[in-house]
């Protein structure tokens, strides 16, 4: 258990088996867009509890601030004004950040080891001491949430406050937050919540009121509960099927064991040739 | 090289193997690190929580101010983060956005740590002691109500106003702070007063 605070499930280029005996309770986030007001507290706690102060930018005449998560803003507000139907416009403001998926594209695609973990509770962590600075994880990314710092070169995201977490306690955005819209528990627990809240907003006239938990990614540990469930896309862009690239997939699972068995051989092949030819030799002029 | 032993060639081989092998195994994909990893350590553990009330607006929700170390003689304390009091009725550990980013209000370097005071015509501001404000601020406020107290209105009835001057509270004015304010200022006469109290 050394230098272990919570269970690891994945490990980023490591194939070494995490212990995975113990089975503990997997957390989640609950974000009920139905109830933010865009006030943006969320924001300001999570640089407050991060240590993180972002350069202060400039006015893009919208109420995005900053335009776009960046290493220091790991959650960021996103407006959006759109025409539902006819005659009726919605100001649907989502909490952008990252989504902590249970089959995390950044994890399968980081070649790092270790700089990206993905804990039983459903946390996905970066370990910048680890990290390299590729960029992979942005690629493996279905949401395009990582950011790689010009300071340091290195990934950062929202750690769904796992040092909070891993002491009992909630993400600090979700603490801070006024309206509620924020909520945190089990993800059975948030779950059961969002179906209460999308009976609500069903009665309210929202027919097609859901939660937004995508398969396509098995599921994550930051959840939405949409007004408009049918089309996710009218959120900001908030894709509607989100799906590790092929590319990764490919890359991870079927090339890069062909890749590395290439790479064995050529080094064999060359080690046979040392051994049955010998080596070069080059004759003095 | 000179003369090598046997036993020196076959540490040299078994070093040289175990690299190649860790190295290759790497390269493979099968990293032989330990699968450990260690979230950022929680940064409140031993420091002094504090109970106060944030200064802004007139709700006053419950704050928690952490600060570094126990209060012992020889470690001032420090505020390194605020947060919501759960246990706080107003905002049940909630803040707003200028709540939540109290931390840099109190550290900051605009910050009014003591009064200070602009003479007419000066362009500055001087800091001048607390003894000197509240003398000046009585003195000013005795003359102005000599001049300008109304004690009886035209009908000639008893109201004993001071309309000229006005005075404004702080929210995070306890209940007793809140009465004491009142009972003051209403003495004097003054009409034009908030104490912020919405609660």
């Amino acid at each position: 258990m050394a230098l272990q605070s919570l269970d690891i499930t994945r490990r980023s280029a490591t194939t070494t088996p995490s212990p995975g005996v113990r089975e503990t309770q997997k957390v989640a986030k609950l974000i009920d867009i139905s109830k933010c007001i865009g006030c943006k507290a969320c924001q300001v706690a999570c640089m407050e509890w991060n240590d993180l102060r972002d350069e202060i930018g400039t006015n893009h005449g919208v109420y995005d601030n900053p335009l776009d998560l960046t290493d220091k803003s790991w959650t960021v507000m996103r407006f959006s004004e759109v025409e539902v139907e006819k005659g009726k416009l919605e100001w649907l403001i989502r909490k952008d950040g990252c989504m902590h998926c249970a089959d995390p594209g950044c994890l399968k695609a980081c070649p790092a080891p270790g700089a990206i973990v993905q804990y039983s509770n459903g946390i996905v962590d970066f370990h910048e001491e680890n990290c390299i600075g590729c960029g992979y994880c942005i690629t493996g990314c279905p949401f395009n949430i990582p950011r790689i710092s010009k300071k340091d070169s290195k990934a950062y995201k929202c750690t769904l406050c796992s040092d909070r977490v891993s002491v009992g306690m909630e993400p600090a955005c979700v603490k801070t937050c006024p309206t509620g819209a924020l909520v945190f528990g089990s993800k059975e627990d948030m779950i059961q919540h969002a179906e209460e809240r999308i009976v609500d907003l069903k009665s309210r006239g929202y027919k097609n009121a859901g939660l937004y938990d995508p398969p396509g990614v098995g599921g994550t540990h930051v959840m939405y509960v949409l007004q408009h469930a049918d089309q996710p896309q009218i959120y900001n862009d908030l894709p509607k099927d989100p799906q590790i690239s092929l590319l990764v997939e490919l890359w991870k699972g079927i090339l890069k064991p062909i890749m590395s068995l290439g790479l064995g051989l050529a080094a064999l092949t060359g080690f046979l040739h040392y051994v049955t030819v010998g080596p070069k030799e080059t004759e003095d002029d | 090289m000179g003369s090598v032993t046997r036993r020196q060639f076959l540490q040299f081989s078994a070093v040289s193997a175990a690299g190649l092998g860790a190295s290759s195994l790497g390269v493979l994909g099968f990293s032989p690190n330990q699968v450990l990893a260690e979230v950022r350590q929680y940064k409140l553990e031993r420091t002094t929580e504090t109970r106060n009330t944030c200064p802004y607006c007139s709700v006053a929700c419950g704050l928690l101010m952490y600060s570094l170390g126990d209060k012992a003689k020889n470690a001032p304390a420090e505020i390194i983060h605020i947060e919501g009091d759960p246990d706080h009725p107003v905002n049940r550990g909630t803040l707003c956005p200028k709540g939540a980013g109290l931390l840099d209000f109190v550290h900051s370097p605009n910050r009014l740590k003591y009064p200070e005071y602009r003479a007419p015509g000066s362009d500055k501001f001087v800091r001048i002691s607390w003894d000197e404000a509240f003398d000046r601020i009585a003195r000013l406020m005795k003359d102005d109500r000599d001049k300008n107290f109304i004690a009886k209105n035209a009908d000639g009835a008893t109201v004993n106003r001071w309309l000229s001057t006005g005075f404004l509270a702080a929210s995070a004015s306890s209940n007793e702070t809140g009465y004491l304010t009142h009972k003051v200022v209403r003495n004097l006469g003054i009409l034009a007063f908030d104490n912020q109290a919405r609660f």
